[in-house]
C-alpha cells in the first residue's frame, strides 16, 4: 500500500450553458489511496468552500457504481482508467504522486453541458421513452410462470439490461453515436417472449428518437464496448440492426 | 384522534372488502384530476405509471437527473412473495406472519396481510414489463431463501435486483410520459406543501438546475422520497436521499411515527478515514460462509492495527468467534441487529481491526478448505470482486474486513391503511412511510412495499378520497400558494446569505457521530439525553457558523446540502425523543435499560406496543406524541431468543 499523495488536476469549468468553459488549475494534496476518486474531489471541494471558491460541480449518487448518474472523462477516458469500472468505484491507488489528471465532463452535442462536469442526458430518457417498454397496463397480467423463458435467453437479455444510463459509450464514441445504449434496450425486449408484440415499432421509434437527439452514426470502431462500466456488449449493435432492417422490411405499423 | 381506518372482518378479507366499499372515479372524470408524484423510485415510479394509466394526470418529480436514477436502484438481493413456486409451505399467512414477526410485533396486523396479499401480483407485473429476473432450466422462475426465511420465497437477478425491478417500473413511468398522462420533472426539489383549509393541494419545488421556485397544483400529493437514514451521515443511502420532502409535510401537519427505528447492516465495508462519503454494503449471505471473529485480546489487537503482526500471524487459540461462541444455535447467521451490536462491541473493547479499529474479521478460510476456492468463487465472486476493488485486499487470502452500517430506516411519515397521512390529501409511500416494517424489516422486503404501495394500493386508495372532493381545478391563485413559495424564497435567501467559517459537510459529519454513538443501535437514557443538549447546540453552529456559497441562480451544491442538513439536525432531535421515550429493547435497536438478565434484548409489550406518531408544534417546541394501539388478533407474541 502507497503512501498519500500530491495531484494536479485539471478541471473543466464553465458557470452554465450558455457561457464558454474553460480549464482551470487545482491542487489536491495528501490524498489516501483508499480515496475513490470523487472523495477526493469531495475533499478538493470542502478546500475550495473554505476559501469561499465555487465548488466543482459533477453529477453522482449511488456511488456504489449502479445509479449511472456519475460520469467524468478521466485523462481522456470515460470514468477513468480502470476496466469496468464507473468513477464512484475507481479508487485513487489507480493514481501516483505527482500525477496531473484532467477531468472533463462528456463531450458530445446531444449531451450539452450544464454546469462544470454535469451534462444534460435527458436525450436517454426521450429515447426510453421513444418505445423502451412493453404496453401493458397495471393488473391483468397473466401468472409469473406462464410465461417460461429458457435460462439463457433470460440470463442474456439480463445482460443487456444491464446497462446504467450512464452516456460513457457516447463520450468514448468519437462519432457520439448512442448505438450501444439503445441497442441494448432494444436487444433486451428482442429476445424475451414480453417483447414481441411490438419487436418491430419499437426498433424503430427508438432508433428515430436517436437520430432526431443528434448522436452521430456507428463506425464499428468498438470504443463503447471497452469504454462500458458494466460490459455492455457490441453484440446488442448487431441485434439491433438486424431488428432495425427486419421492420423496414416487413413494413410493420407506423412507429407511434 | 389517530384512526387508522384498519377495515373490519376477518384478516383475510380485509382489503377485498376494503376494496369494495371504496368510492370511485368514473373513467372520464379522472382526467379531471391532477395527481402529484415526489420522489420515482419504486414505490413513485409505480405510482406515477399506474395512476396515469387509469387516466389521471400525474405530475412527476425527482431530484436526480433521470427518473432511472433513485436509490431503489441499488437494492441487491431481491424481492419477497408468497408464490409458493416451490412447494415448500410458503403461503400468503407465512410471509404476513414472518413479517410481523420480523418487525418484532411492531407493526399492523392488517396493513402487513395486505402486503403479503399483494406481493404474488408484483411478480406477475415485474414478469410482464419484461423484468429478467433468474430462471431455472426449465423457463421458470428461480426463487432462494434470503434473510433466514424457511422458505425460498425471494426473487432475484443477480444481485441486481433493485436495478432490474426500478428499470421495469421506469419503462411503465416512460410509456405514460409518452402518452402524455405524466409530465416529469427531474433535477426538481420539493420544498414545501401547500395546504388549503388543511388538504394538501400543491408543493413548491426548486429546479436544481435554473434555481426557479415554482408552484405546482394537484389534488393529491404523494410522497414516496425514501428513507432518512443519511441523518447519520455515513451510510448506505445515496449521497442525495434526504428527508427534506417529507420533514416539511410533517412541518405542515403530517405526523412521524417511530422515528427511532433504524436498520444497521452488520456486513458493509468499514470506513477508512474522515474523507469517506458513504458505505458500502455486501450482502448478508455472506455470513452463510464467513465467521466472525476479532483477537481475544486487546494487545494483539493494537499490535494488527500498528502493523506490527499479520492477520494469519493469530493462532486459532487466539481468535475470539464471538458470535458462535455467545449464540451457539445461531451462530454468525443471528439477525442484522444482533450481529451489529456485538460488532460495535468488539470495537468499544478496543478489539476492532483495520487501521481505524472499527471493523471484525469476516473469514472464509474454513469455508475454502472445506469447499474449495472455485466453490466459494461461484456463490459470492460477484461480492469478493467488489471488496476487492475498493479495499484493494484480496479477500480469498486474508480474512474481509466488515463493520455495521445504516441501511434502511422503518420509521416515517404516519399513515393510515389507506396510505393517507394525517393531512387529508397527502399520501405517502414506500419507505417514506412507516406503515408495514414495524421495528426490523426483513431482508427482500422494501422492494416488495415500494411497488405494492405504488401498484396495487394507492390505484384504489387515491381514488375514494377524489370522489369525495369535487372536479374544480385547485386554485393555484389561492395566496396559501403565494405564501408558502415566498417561505420558500426566504429560507434560500436566509441559507445563502450565511458567510461562516464551516461547511456544511462539518455539521453534518459531526451530527452522525452523535446519532451514530447516541442513538443508534444501542442507546440509553443518558446518551440520549446528552446527544438532545449537543444536536442542540450543532444546530446553533449550523445557523450562525455555516457558510454557503454561490446564488439561486445555478447548479448550487452548497445551497442544496444546506437546506437538507438543516431538516436533518431537526429529525436528529426527534428521533432523540422518540428514542427516549421507547424504553424498551424492540427490533432494530437495544435500550440498555430493557435488557433481559444475560444481556440480550427485552420487549416490552405491556407498556410500548403502540406507535408513536409525533405532531409538530412549531419552532423549537418539543413535539406531541400520539399513540396508535396496536392490537393483534390473529399473531401471538413471542420474545426472540438466538442462544
Amino acid at each position: 500500500m502507497s503512501g498519500h499523495m500530491n495531484l494536479t488536476l485539471k478541471v473543466w469549468r464553465q458557470k452554465n450553458k450558455e457561457t464558454r468553459g474553460k480549464f482551470v488549475t487545482y491542487k489536491a494534496d495528501d490524498i489516501s489511496p483508499d480515496m475513490s476518486f470523487l472523495e477526493m474531489l469531495d475533499v478538493v471541494n470542502e478546500g475550495l468552500t473554505r476559501k469561499g471558491e465555487d465548488p466543482i460541480y459533477f453529477d453522482h449518487d449511488c456511488r456504489e457504481g449502479i445509479c449511472g448518474m456519475c460520469s467524468l472523462h478521466i485523462n481522456g477516458r470515460p470514468h477513468g482508467p480502470k476496466e469496468e469500472t464507473t468513477t464512484c468505484q475507481l479508487h485513487m491507488r489507480s493514481f501516483h504522486d505527482g500525477q496531473t489528471i484532467v477531468i472533463e465532463p462528456w463531450r458530445a452535442a446531444a449531451f450539452p453541458v450544464i454546469k462544470d462536469l454535469a451534462v444534460d442526458r435527458s436525450a436517454f430518457d426521450r429515447i426510453q421513452q421513444a418505445g423502451a417498454y412493453v404496453n401493458i397496463n397495471t393488473g391483468g397480467v397473466p401468472d409469473a410462470n406462464a410465461i417460461p423463458i429458457p435460462k439463457d435467453v433470460a440470463d442474456e437479455a439480463f445482460e443487456s439490461a444491464t446497462c446504467i444510463g450512464c452516456g460513457a459509450c457516447v463520450a468514448a464514441c468519437k462519432n457520439a453515436s448512442a448505438m450501444l445504449f439503445v441497442s441494448a434496450k432494444i436487444s433486451q425486449y428482442a429476445l424475451v417472449p414480453q417483447g414481441q408484440t411490438e419487436r418491430y415499432s419499437r426498433a424503430q421509434a427508438m432508433v428515430a428518437q436517436m437520430d432526431e437527439e443528434g448522436f452521430g452514426s456507428c463506425t464499428n470502431t468498438g470504443a463503447c464496448e471497452a469504454e462500458c462500466p458494466v460490459g455492455i456488449k457490441l453484440t446488442n449493435i448487431a441485434r439491433m440492426n438486424r431488428e432495425y432492417f427486419t421492420a423496414k422490411f416487413f413494413k410493420q405499423e407506423e412507429a407511434h | 384522534m389517530l384512526d387508522s381506518k384498519i377495515p373490519a372482518g376477518p384478516l383475510a378479507e380485509k382489503w377485498s372488502n376494503h376494496k369494495f366499499h371504496l368510492k370511485l372515479v368514473n373513467p372520464a372524470n379522472k382526467r379531471r384530476f391532477t395527481i402529484i408524484v415526489v420522489g420515482t423510485g419504486l414505490a413513485g415510479a409505480s405510482a406515477a405509471a399506474s395512476l396515469a394509466e387509469l387516466g389521471y394526470n400525474v405530475k412527476a418529480f425527482c431530484y436526480q437527473d433521470s427518473a432511472r436514477r433513485a436509490h431503489s436502484i441499488a437494492a441487491q438481493g431481491g424481492i419477497n412473495a408468497a408464490k409458493n413456486y416451490q412447494n415448500d409451505g410458503d403461503s400468503v399467512y407465512r410471509l404476513f406472519y414472518d413479517t410481523i414477526k420480523g418487525g418484532d410485533y411492531r407493526a399492523r396486523e392488517a396493513n402487513v396481510y395486505r402486503l403479503a396479499e399483494v406481493s404474488v401480483n408484483i411478480i406477475d407485473q415485474c414478469v410482464a414489463q419484461g423484468v429478467p429476473f433468474a430462471r431455472e432450466y426449465g423457463g421458470l422462475l428461480d426463487n432462494r431463501s434470503f434473510g433466514g426465511a424457511q422458505v425460498s420465497r425471494t426473487f432475484y437477478a443477480r444481485g441486481q435486483t433493485g436495478q432490474q425491478l426500478l428499470l421495469g417500473a421506469y419503462s411503465a413511468l416512460n410509456r405514460q410520459i409518452h402518452a402524455g398522462k405524466v409530465e416529469m420533472f427531474t433535477r426538481h426539489e420539493m420544498l414545501d406543501l401547500v395546504t388549503i383549509e388543511g388538504q394538501a393541494r400543491g408543493i413548491i419545488t426548486r429546479d436544481l438546475e435554473t434555481g426557479a421556485i415554482e408552484s405546482h397544483a394537484g389534488h393529491a400529493v404523494l410522497l414516496c422520497t425514501g428513507g432518512y437514514g443519511n441523518v447519520f451521515f455515513l451510510s448506505t443511502n445515496a449521497m442525495g436521499c434526504n428527508v427534506t420532502a417529507a420533514w416539511r409535510a410533517h412541518k405542515r401537519g403530517a405526523f412521524f411515527a417511530n422515528p427511532c427505528y433504524t436498520q444497521i447492516h452488520p456486513t458493509c465495508i468499514p470506513v477508512t478515514g474522515d474523507h469517506q462519503s458513504k458505505l458500502t454494503l455486501m450482502s448478508e449471505s455472506l455470513r452463510n460462509d464467513g465467521r466472525v471473529w476479532v483477537p481475544k485480546t486487546v494487545e494483539l489487537a493494537q499490535k494488527l492495527r500498528k502493523g506490527e503482526i499479520k492477520v494469519t500471524d493469530i493462532k486459532e487459540e487466539d481468535r475470539d468467534y464471538f458470535l458462535e461462541r455467545k449464540y451457539p444455535s445461531f451462530g454468525n447467521l443471528v439477525p442484522r441487529d444482533v450481529a451489529s451490536r456485538n460488532a460495535k462491541q468488539m470495537a468499544e473493547e478496543g478489539r476492532g481491526v483495520g487501521k481505524t479499529g472499527l471493523a471484525v474479521f469476516l473469514d472464509f478460510a474454513e469455508a475454502i478448505s472445506r469447499l474449495g476456492e472455485d466453490a466459494v468463487r461461484a456463490k459470492y465472486g460477484n461480492l469478493f470482486d467488489m471488496y476487492y476493488q475498493i479495499t484493494d485486499e484480496n479477500p480469498y487470502k486474508q480474512p474481509m474486513r466488515i463493520y455495521p452500517a445504516v441501511h434502511y430506516t422503518m420509521g416515517g411519515i404516519w399513515v393510515d391503511y389507506n396510505l393517507m397521512t394525517t393531512i387529508p390529501g397527502l399520501y405517502a409511500l414506500g419507505e417514506c412511510n412507516f406503515s408495514d416494517h414495524g421495528a426490523n424489516r426483513l431482508g427482500a422486503s422494501a422492494l416488495m412495499q415500494g411497488l405494492a404501495d405504488g401498484y396495487f394500493v394507492i390505484p384504489y386508495t387515491v381514488g375514494d378520497y377524489l370522489a369525495g372532493l369535487g372536479f374544480a381545478p385547485v386554485d393555484k391563485n389561492h395566496p396559501n400558494f403565494e405564501k408558502t413559495r415566498l417561505e420558500v424564497e426566504g429560507k434560500v435567501k436566509q441559507l445563502l446569505s450565511m458567510k461562516g467559517s464551516k461547511t456544511v459537510d462539518d455539521i453534518h459529519k459531526k451530527l452522525g457521530h452523535i446519532m451514530w454513538e447516541y442513538c443508534g443501535m444501542a442507546r440509553n437514557e443518558e446518551g440520549l439525553k446528552k446527544a438532545k443538549g449537543l444536536i442542540q447546540e450543532l444546530r446553533k453552529e449550523f445557523w450562525s457558523d455555516v457558510t454557503v456559497l454561490g446564488e439561486n441562480e445555478e447548479l448550487n451544491l452548497s445551497l442544496e446540502k444546506a437546506g437538507r442538513v438543516a431538516d436533518f439536525l431537526e429529525l436528529g432531535e426527534l428521533m432523540v425523543d422518540d428514542a427516549l421515550n421507547r424504553r424498551e429493547s424492540c427490533g432494530g435497536h437495544f435500550r440498555e435499560e430493557s435488557a433481559t438478565e444475560d444481556g440480550e434484548a427485552k420487549r416490552d409489550d405491556e407498556n410500548y406496543s403502540y406507535v408513536a406518531a409525533w405532531e409538530y408544534q412549531g419552532d423549537n417546541q418539543p413535539e406531541v406524541m400520539h399513540k396508535e394501539e396496536l392490537i393483534f388478533e390473529n399473531v401471538k407474541l413471542t420474545q426472540r431468543s438466538y442462544k
